[in-house]
């Protein structure tokens, strides 16, 4: 039996150095004879960029080099890696999205120029003495405003700022859902813009080898290998061979670290003009306008029901904003990553959504923590808790009677995916008990003795993740294929190096890919290393987001490992003068079934390596294997989060008592990482639904702009959050994993709204739209007093 | 540019700074001392968390002139001669406190403050507020009360430390 | 941050002196909001005179007055026993400031100068008639406070130390900010033979202020109903993304009854 295999919580390896300040994040990474860069960013929202005069400040202490947008001219712009095309089959408008700017500024914190100087203060200094001449145009801050007739263009090819105009689904089969609809429900929600907010900001160091003409890009990163793709292919024209991407310890991601960033561009080129590495670090507040943010869905929802409340049909118009210029993945995240996603867990006939996605004068949007996924669960809960009241039916019966029942998997639901496995009612019901949800009543009766109100709420969920079969993600619009590629490295004494193309951030894959590695080579944890981030080193990979770094990164593990123990069998069958189809490999050695005869994992892998006695004819020496893992469909977690709150009626303020989220993740390699991810990603979802939020003036500038401003979710904003789990297994991977590093983020969101909306039932609130502050709260609560005395 | 000297880790050192630096940037550039992080602009986020003569303080806001003659304390100086840990970082450890790592430095080092500094102990609310300047955006916080809560009764003799 | 001369004077009067040798010098406290102002480039002093080494950090008890040094931080008022025996509610409202690494460096003196209009010191210093004394004069706190980050301060005066009349009966209730955890609204209520005294924080558009109404009524009855049926005018409330006049308006009146019970 291997103890710290396939379940077991095992301490993470990685913390002895994250504990001990020994960490190699970007920014504590220093190359010899490096200088400074330093991005000028535009303050208007919006104007033509008519002049950038740098004289004076080339001449400042320090300055070695300044670059604008002429520069960069003759390079490409900064690609997208998702296309859409609109109803009417034409491609999205896909404006050029130059690394610096280029006539005009389209948000505030676009890049105008690149100051390189010694250090990083005489390169602030040198940017305050370029002298621009920038003339302000409207601006458009929202989508309603850039939605508006005659509004101003972001970009003028693309007319109305549409992007694209995309709808999926059978409208005619729900119109006629509608039309023998008892009752039609209408929703209109907003989902609220957020910042994304790693804690470690972005950094990165440009870096280029005169004597080799080999360029190094240190980056917070997601994927390093998709963003060597993207910049040298698209931007920089630089062949593979000759580019490194580097990301070391990355503080955090979500989602802003999967793009490709016109900084890392940039500092990339620039350092090859100057022949010096440049080093640039974000400060948060050059964050806040410059990071991917994420959401920012305004949608329209009609729910037809029959007259027992069964869902017959639900029909979804949302605009999604785009931002000034689409960054990576931005289109695929209203579209592919959400409205496939407006089944749900539930067995509703017929589905038809319509999507906007709209430019606008603000920081790009894009995934942030279950991209897509976390929108469409916010919708669909929402209006199935809304349906509840206006049908006069409880809340967990309503939800019970819809939901796809265990024996119906594989399920093709009505809008593209076909859900492979899955048990809602037992996560569901595991929900309800370990939130003692009977016994709620009592609590909502003694919060009111103390004039509080109390409400639960509920929300289920499943989610699409394990991204993507690379034949549906093309066909979807994705310009690359999504498997994943791990390398196994036996070494001669039997110790093992694996090379995988995710990328950990926090994930833990040190340690829960070594439980793969220590369950099915049978080797101790000690004798194997993980190297990811470093596309020297790995030979392909593309990343972590999605959830994918077990079901599609594991999965690629374990494909290679069995092209190991296949060799390995071949080897130990020479060796033990047996036939190979009686070889049996457990528990670390290869043996000859029904005798004693064996050989150690570590006598094989040394035999490889030193072929004295060796099959060599058929076999090569050594024992290294790459595997590349394509996988066959999405993987579906789903769930249930159960939240209650209490509002203090005299302020407003929400707070969260209990949490409990019970999901299935598929088969748990860790269960410590596993509660650790959900509770990261719940407080996550809570900061959504009751404290974060990016806003805009109508001018363009960013008023939630700083940590003075933006509600980030401190540790007693929180509260303990259960975490439990109901396995069904993924049904066409070998891990039977199937993710759970964006669930937390999915699933809350609507638990607390819909436990906000609950506790203010008496005061006649039907929604209430995220983030719930206790300024709006207390407005409901004011305007609706009247009516509660009168009734 | 002025020399100044402090005692770092209980090492003597001195370091040429201008006016402008700060305590932060003495420690990661000049000192490499690299496990002091900077998680933002405005004092909030608390990533940046060192000991100065025995308080928490944030070292983003203090300069490093202020510094002079003063007894700092980082995350590196926490860890023993023989290479064991504090018994707070133990506990992050095994209570999974930590995901990406970034605000660790500076949420260990205020939660040794902030345990120093309640002999009388310390409930679950105290130490959620005593967190007030730590931001973490990877754990959801629940872990890293855990492992407070766990840490205590060890810094306070209590209880010995569990071997591992 | 732009570079600056950095002087550490050893007594007041070079302190003063080096102040009012440059009219870009400034003097530094517990930095705490001066040196994320300074990172930001918002301001670019010639010199930075830190007030560290004149030994102002004290607490005492005297003529029935405490009184506050004024680099005293924030967190060894909140924990000192005199304080916490004579005047428990500004013990309260200074370990209620910002973060515990705020509070070691962050000073009263530095708050009173800076005078934020959503800083929490502010409302104590106005509700309990306290006199701030500088190195040439005492100002009464009706006449100190001038609307937001406006003072009665000359550019090189330094304030030495805050005197607090000892009140019957006071506390503080403060509603932070839920990003910034500043005050955005704090109620500090003080009740004296004379009468009550009543100051707000945060609310106000132009910084701290009295509250006449309330003041009135609590000076006839110190319970929270008292203060039933007594608006505080929304036209004269700060509005931003955090909360509108109308709701700041409200809080002030929830806070104020909040810290009369919690004066008891
Ligand atoms: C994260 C965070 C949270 C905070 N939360 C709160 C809060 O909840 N409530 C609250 O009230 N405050 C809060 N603050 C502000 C904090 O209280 C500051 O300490 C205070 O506002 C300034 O004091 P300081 O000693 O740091 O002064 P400094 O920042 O050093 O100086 C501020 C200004 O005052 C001047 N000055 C300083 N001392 C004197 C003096 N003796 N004489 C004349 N001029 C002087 C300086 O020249 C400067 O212009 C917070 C700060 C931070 C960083
Ligand atoms: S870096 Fe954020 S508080 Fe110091
Ligand atoms: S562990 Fe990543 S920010 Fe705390």
């Amino acid at each position: 039996m291997v103890v710290d295999g396939i379940g077991a919580s095992v301490k993470r390896k990685e913390d002895l150095r994250f504990l001990s300040g020994r960490g190699n994040y970007v920014d504590d990474m220093n190359r010899p004879g490096q200088a400074y860069g330093h991005f000028l960013r535009s303050d208007v929202p919006h104007g033509k960029l008519n002049k950038v005069d740098i004289s004076a400040a080339l001449k400042k202490p320090g300055v070695i080099a300044i670059y604008t947008g002429d520069d960069f001219a003759a390079v490409g712009g900064v690609p997208c890696g998702w296309q859409i095309h609109s109803k009417d089959g034409s491609p999205m408008v896909e404006p050029r999205h130059p690394v610096l700017a280029a006539g005009k500024v389209r948000h505030v914190g676009d890049p105008i120029a690149l100051v390189v100087a010694e250090t990083k203060q005489q390169a602030k200094d040198a940017a305050e003495a370029i002298i621009l001449d920038i003339e302000s145009l409207p601006a458009v801050a929202n989508l309603t405003a850039a939605l508006a007739p005659n509004a101003a263009l972001v970009h003028d090819e693309a007319k109305g700022n549409i992007c694209f105009d995309w709808h999926i689904g059978d409208k005619a089969a729900v119109e006629a859902g509608f039309a023998k609809a008892h009752k039609i429900v209408r929703l209109d929600l907003t989902n609220n813009r957020l910042v994304p907010n790693a804690m470690e900001p972005r950094a990165a160091i440009g870096d280029y080898d005169v004597s080799s003409g080999e360029y190094t890009l240190y980056t917070t990163s997601q994927n390093p290998h998709v963003i060597r793709l993207l910049m040298g292919a698209f931007v920089l024209g630089i062949p593979e061979h000759k580019l490194r991407v580097v990301a070391p310890d990355v503080g955090g991601g979500f989602g802003s670290k999967i793009f490709h960033y016109a900084e890392e561009a940039a500092l990339t080129w620039a350092a090859a003009k100057v022949k010096r590495p440049i080093k640039w670090t974000a400060d948060r507040t050059e964050a806040f306008i410059t990071d991917a943010h994420g959401r920012d869905h305004i949608s329209v929802a009609e729910l037809a029901l029959d007259a027992e409340g069964h869902f017959l049909a639900l029909k979804v118009d949302t605009q999604a904003n785009m931002g000034a210029y689409l960054s990576t993945f931005a289109p695929s995240v209203p579209t592919y990553l959400s409205a496939t996603l407006l089944a749900g867990v539930y067995k509703t006939a017929a589905i038809y959504a319509e999507v906007k996605a709209v430019f606008t004068n603000t920081v790009p949007v894009d995934a942030y923590r279950g991209a897509g996924r976390p929108e469409a669960t916010f919708l669909l809960e929402r209006i199935v808790d809304v349906a509840a009241r206006e049908m006069n039916m409880d809340r967990v019966e309503i939800r019970k009677k819809n939901f796809i029942p265990k024996d119906a998997f594989p399920y093709q639901t009505p809008i593209a995916l076909q859900y492979d496995s899955g048990d809602y009612l037992a996560t569901f019901d595991g929900a309800l008990k370990a939130a003692d949800y009977a016994g709620f009543e009592a609590r909502r009766k003694a919060a009111a003795a103390k004039g509080k109100l109390r409400g639960i709420g509920i929300s289920t969920y499943v989610e699409a993740c394990g991204i993507a079969p690379s034949a549906v993600a093309g066909a979807l619009g994705a310009r690359a294929g999504l498997y994943e590629v791990a390398n196994i490295r036996v070494h001669p004494t039997g110790s093992v190096t694996v090379f995988t193309g995710a990328h950990s951030h926090g994930q833990g894959h040190e340690t829960t890919f070594a439980q793969l590695v220590s369950e099915q080579l049978g080797v101790p944890h000690d004798m194997i290393d993980i190297v990811h981030g470093d596309t020297g080193k790995v030979p392909f990979g593309m990343g972590t987001y999605g959830s994918r770094s077990l079901s599609v990164g594991g999965s690629a593990m374990v494909k290679a490992m069995d092209k190991i123990i296949d060799k390995g069998k071949k080897i130990a069958a020479h060796l033990m003068e047996a036939d190979v189809h009686d070889i049996e490999f457990k528990d670390g050695k290869f043996s000859v079934v029904g005798t004693d005869k064996a050989k150690s994992f570590g006598e094989i892998a040394l035999t490889a390596y030193v072929p004295h006695n060796y099959p060599i004819e058929e076999l090569e020496p050594g024992l290294e294997e790459t595997a590349f893992y394509d996988p066959k469909n999405f993987t579906y977690p789903g769930g249930c989060h159960i939240c209650e709150v209490e509002i203090d009626p005299d302020t407003g303020v929400t707070q969260v008592i209990n949490f409990t989220a019970v999901d299935d993740v598929g088969r748990v390699i860790n269960p410590m990482i596993v509660e650790g991810q959900v509770q990261g990603g719940v407080a996550q979802g809570i900061g959504q639904a009751l404290l974060e939020h990016a806003i805009y003036d109508e001018s363009g500038q960013l008023l939630s702009g700083s940590m003075m401003d933006y509600t980030m979710p401190r540790a007693d904003n929180i509260p303990n959050i259960f975490v439990g789990t109901e396995t069904t297994l993924c049904t066409h991977n070998p891990l039977g994993s199937k993710g759970v590093g964006e669930v937390g983020a999915i699933g809350s969101p609507p638990a607390v709204i819909n436990a906000v909306v609950d506790a203010l039932r008496d005061y006649g609130v039907r929604h209430v739209d995220m983030p719930a502050t206790a300024a709006k709260i207390w407005s409901l609560i004011d305007a609706n007093q009247p009516k509660m005395a009168a009734e | 540019m002025a020399q100044i000297s402090l005692t770092v880790n209980g090492k003597t050192v001195s370091a040429d700074v201008e006016s402008r630096t700060l305590l932060v940037e003495m420690l990661r550039d000049k000192l490499h001392l690299t496990g002091t992080h900077v998680g933002c602009d405005t004092s909030q986020c608390g990533a940046c968390v060192v000991q100065v003569n025995g308080m928490s303080v944030k070292a983003c806001t203090m300069l490093a002139v202020q510094a002079e003659g003063a007894k700092v304390l980082t995350i590196e100086g926490l860890v023993n001669e023989d290479g064991s840990l504090h018994p707070m970082q133990e506990m992050f450890r095994e209570h999974h406190a930590l995901q990406c790592g970034y605000c660790t430095p500076g949420m260990v080092m205020s939660a040794i403050d902030l345990v120093n500094s309640h002999p009388e102990g310390l409930t679950e609310e105290q130490i959620r507020h005593g967190l007030e300047g730590n931001l973490c955006r990877c754990t959801g916080y629940h872990n890293i009360v855990k492992a407070i809560a766990a840490a205590w009764p060890i810094m306070h003799n209590k209880v010995p430390m569990a071997a591992e | 941050m732009y570079d600056f001369t950095y002087a550490k004077p050893a007594n007041i009067a070079d302190a003063v002196k080096t102040l009012a040798a440059d009219a870009e010098a400034k003097a530094l406290a517990g930095g705490m909001t001066f040196i994320p102002v300074l990172k930001q480039r918002l301001n670019k002093p010639s010199t930075v005179v830190d007030l560290s080494a004149l030994g102002l950090n004290y607490i005492k008890l005297e003529g029935g007055k405490l009184i506050v040094g004024a680099m005293t931080p924030h967190g060894t008022v909140a924990a000192s026993p005199e304080v916490k025996k004579a005047l428990p509610a500004l013990a309260e409202l200074a370990g209620n400031i910002g973060d515990r690494q705020v509070r070691y460096r962050g000073t009263i003196g530095g708050s009173l100068a800076n005078n934020d209009p959503s800083a929490c010191y502010p409302a104590a210093v106005l509700a309990l008639g306290a006199t701030i004394k500088t190195n040439t004069r005492t100002i009464a706190a009706d006449d100190y406070f001038q609307g937001m980050f406006t003072t009665a301060l000359n550019p090189d005066e330094i304030i030495t130390e805050v005197h607090f009349p000892l009140p019957e009966k006071a506390a503080y209730a403060k509603f932070a900010n839920p990003a910034s955890r500043y005050a955005m609204v704090g109620v500090f209520v003080a009740k004296f033979a004379s009468g009550v005294r009543v100051a707000i924080t945060g609310a106000g558009q132009n910084g701290v202020f009295r509250h006449a109404a309330f003041e009135a009524a609590l000076s006839k009855s110190f319970t929270p109903d008292a203060l039933n049926g007594i608006t505080t005018p929304v036209d004269e409330m700060n509005a931003d993304i955090h909360g509108s006049a109308p709701y700041r308006a409200h809080l002030v009146g929830v806070m104020a009854k909040r810290a009369v019970a919690a004066a008891g």
